[in-house]
């Protein structure tokens, strides 16, 4: 059982230390800093944040020692060279079939590190972080540096190798909204999942692109987007564009991944080869952003579902988790402990997580919620948090 | 030698900078912040990107004149000038 939750928050990281199975939260960290993305390698204890400076620039942030101290980790920068070709939102008078004009290049800057994620046990340095512009970044040497993967950043589906030169094929990754706060619009990683017994194998997903797969350690990788249903595209079978808004795997059954999308909940069985669309959107479930899956059964999932897309709020003015035990077939609402009326909360991407029978939330609106019953009764760990970006078992 | 003044809000970032006069070779503005990254190692990733370039939210002024060179930061700190590091204000 965890005994630490780790919020990532508007204003900075907070810590819950459970103590006698109450939750008790310590002073907040990094004050006043947005932090993305907050979490604890299971491996060392070493605490990770990612600061979202609104004018110094993001930033990692790591201690050694539980919380006590934090040292900025500066390494994480595109290498000389990383270029990626720029994409804008579309304007009023946007014509879809009007011919493309010559690429634009820009060389990339970090402007965000939206996610980490830590390594197997047998790979105790390696760590993974998901920037936007659409990076992947590796290390191992415990986050002490970084290394772009560049096959990755060098797809074809983002137009080749721009190391080398002009693009030779057409970029097919869309921007992410999550990118305008840095005054563009560009792709960004949010999910990373490794398969716990092969570490070479590992998916990523990208806003707007998909899932892309790799089984050599990150040398080669392919689209994994077969199966996805892209509703506001002229072709929604299309093999780019979508929009995973986050992908998440079972640790105990590696080929079960789960992924909440902009266009509903799909779920794979076989590693992604084929995504099934399990929405219920009749029971709510439909559209949100976190989605979490048991460390033991594939087949076991939760949404915290939300009103599409628009409006991106709670259902009805109430908040609702859902849960499947038989790969979505069928959902159940837990509605106990959460409030039901007056309720507008969202819940971003990687605000919700599972660890053993436990579950936790937190929303934009600043409430965090527990569940230790495998999300059929909630209490509330606090109204008044800053917005809640991240929520994570330490 | 020409003068740095820098926001109180890095002070909390790089508490060496602060309580000081902070004076440097006169040089390039990159020079000059090189010269402060030196006294607070770290400093210059707070106001440059990776690719020496200013932050968006992040203004530089020579006296009171903004700094025009944003990208490669070549304007010329004369020796009896100061240079001011500031938030660019972006909204209410």
């Amino acid at each position: 059982m965890s005994n630490m939750i780790l919020l990532g928050t508007r204003k900075g990281t907070v810590i819950f230390d459970r103590s006698n199975s109450a939750w008790n939260p310590r002073p907040i960290e990094h004050a006043g800093i947005p932090v993305c993305y907050a979490a604890r390698d299971p491996r060392n204890g070493i605490l990770w944040a990612s600061l979202d400076h609104g004018h110094w620039g993001p930033k990692l942030s790591r201690s050694r020692d539980d919380g006590t101290t934090w040292e900025d980790v500066l390494s994480l920068k595109y290498p000389e060279g990383a270029r990626y070709i720029v994409k804008y939102l579309p304007t009023p008078d946007f014509d879809p079939e009007a011919p493309e004009g010559k690429p634009e290049y820009k060389d990339a800057t970090v402007f965000k590190i939206w996610n980490l994620a830590f390594g197997t046990a047998g790979q105790p340095g390696r760590l993974y972080a998901g920037t936007i512009p659409g990076g992947l970044f590796v290390s191992d040497d415990g986050g002490d540096s970084w290394a772009l993967s560049r096959p990755l950043w060098n797809h074809e589906s983002r137009g080749g190798d721009l190391f080398a030169g002009e693009a030779t094929s057409k970029n097919q990754w869309g921007g992410t909204p999550a990118s305008i706060d840095y005054g563009v619009f560009e792709p960004g990683i949010h999910s990373i999942v490794i398969d716990p017994r092969d570490p070479l194998h590992m998916h990523v997903a990208v806003s707007s692109a998909g899932v892309l797969e790799t089984t050599d350690g990150g040398q080669t990788w392919t689209g994994r987007n077969r199966g996805m249903l892209n509703d506001y595209m002229p072709n929604p079978e299309s093999e780019w564009g979508h929009d995973p808004h986050f992908v998440t795997g079972c640790p105990g059954q590696p080929e079960h991944l789960w992924q909440q999308n902009h266009c509903g909940v799909f779920y794979s069985s076989d590693g992604a080869l084929k995504w099934n669309k399990v929405s219920m959107p009749d029971a709510g479930v439909h559209f949100g952003f976190p989605i979490a899956v048991d460390a033991q059964d594939g087949r076991t999932a939760w949404v915290v579902p939300a009103r599409a897309d628009m409006a991106r709020m709670a259902i009805g003015g109430g908040l609702f988790v859902a849960r499947t035990m038989d790969g979505g077939q069928s959902w159940q609402s837990f509605r106990n402990g959460l409030p039901q009326e007056n309720a507008y909360d969202i819940v971003l991407r990687h605000s919700l997580d599972v660890s053993g029978d436990s579950l936790c939330f937190g929303s934009t609106t600043g409430n965090v919620y527990l569940s230790e019953d495998r999300g059929e009764t909630w209490q509330c760990l606090g109204n008044n948090f800053p917005p809640v970006y991240s929520v994570r078992f330490g | 030698m020409p003068t740095v003044e820098i926001t109180p809000h890095l002070y909390r970032f790089f508490p060496v900078l602060a309580n000081r006069t902070i004076s440097v070779p006169a040089g390039s503005v990159a020079d000059v912040l090189r010269a402060v990254d030196a006294l607070a190692p770290g400093f210059s990733d707070y106001v440059l990107d990776e690719r020496g370039a200013l932050r968006r939210h992040v203004n530089l002024s020579l006296n009171d004149t903004i700094v025009i060179d944003r990208e490669t930061l070549s304007d010329r700190v004369p020796e009896d000038a100061t240079l001011y590091i500031f938030q660019a204000l972006s909204g209410g």
